[in-house]
């Protein structure tokens, strides 16, 4: 049976500690490593990230989703914003590539996500919003 | 986010306290950036052993100040990194900038 939650908060800075939080410990009934651990906090914390200062251009009124789902041994957290969008997706996947140079992001938001997660899916349109889609086997899961 | 800072000749050793993300990095920026104002300091160790957190935000201010200590010669290097702020750095390839000791 899957096991689902979902959350929403302020598009604020400050709630990626939370949110990293959330997933570290609904990820602990699947009995991940340290490091398992570690990797779900630093992709979730990106995704998050992302979505409070690109698809929100950090409006704090609005609200940030994110749903996480156990199936089995697989973790499934989306991230959600209805902000502006991503004009273009392989674009902004790239290594290195940021659309705000002057907030001196490192643009490797999206490969730390894709190096810590098994699968990173993303769909966006403009003007509607964003929802990133990461997926990651728990090795140390009890089965 | 706190940072302690301590002065050796030329060199500045900044010890970072805290989690590294988005929302800490632009506290982090602003104290390091304040600090770097002194044009003396030319090599910059960032004690990282207090840092309990690191994402691509954390990326950005070590890059960040890279540019700056390096168009003035000087080296960055970075001490106390723990498995998961290694994991990034090295993905990064951060550490053909930056010497880790």
């Amino acid at each position: 049976m899957q096991n689902n939650i979902e959350l929403y908060f302020s598009a604020l800075t400050q709630n990626e500690t939370f949110a990293r939080a959330v997933i570290a410990a609904f990820a602990a009934q699947m009995n991940p490593s340290i490091e398992e651990l570690s990797d779900l906090r630093t992709a979730v914390s990106e995704a998050v990230t992302n979505a409070i200062i690109h698809g929100y251009e950090r409006d704090g009124s609005r609200c940030v989703k994110m749903r996480c789902t156990i199936d089995g041994d697989l973790l499934t957290v989306a991230v959600r914003d209805d902000g502006c969008g991503i004009p273009d997706v392989e674009l902004a996947r790239k290594p290195f590539y940021t659309s705000k140079p002057e907030l001196e992001r490192s643009g490797m938001g999206f490969a730390v996500m894709e190096a810590f997660m098994d699968r990173v899916t993303v769909e966006s349109a403009l003007g509607k919003g964003t929802t990133v889609t990461m997926e990651k086997r728990i090795c140390h899961a009890e089965r | 986010m706190e940072i302690n800072a301590q002065k050796r000749g030329s060199g500045l050793v900044a010890s970072l306290v805290g989690e590294l993300d988005q929302h800490n990095a632009e506290k982090a920026r602003i104290m390091l950036d304040t600090m770097l104002r002194d044009i003396t300091i030319r090599d910059l160790t960032l004690d990282l052993s207090g840092v309990t957190f690191m994402d691509s935000a954390g990326l950005g201010v070590v890059l960040g100040r890279y540019k700056t200590i390096h168009m003035r010669g000087g080296r960055v290097i970075v001490t106390g990194v723990s498995a998961a702020v290694d994991r990034i750095f090295r993905m990064s390839g951060i550490y053909t900038l930056v010497e880790r000791r």
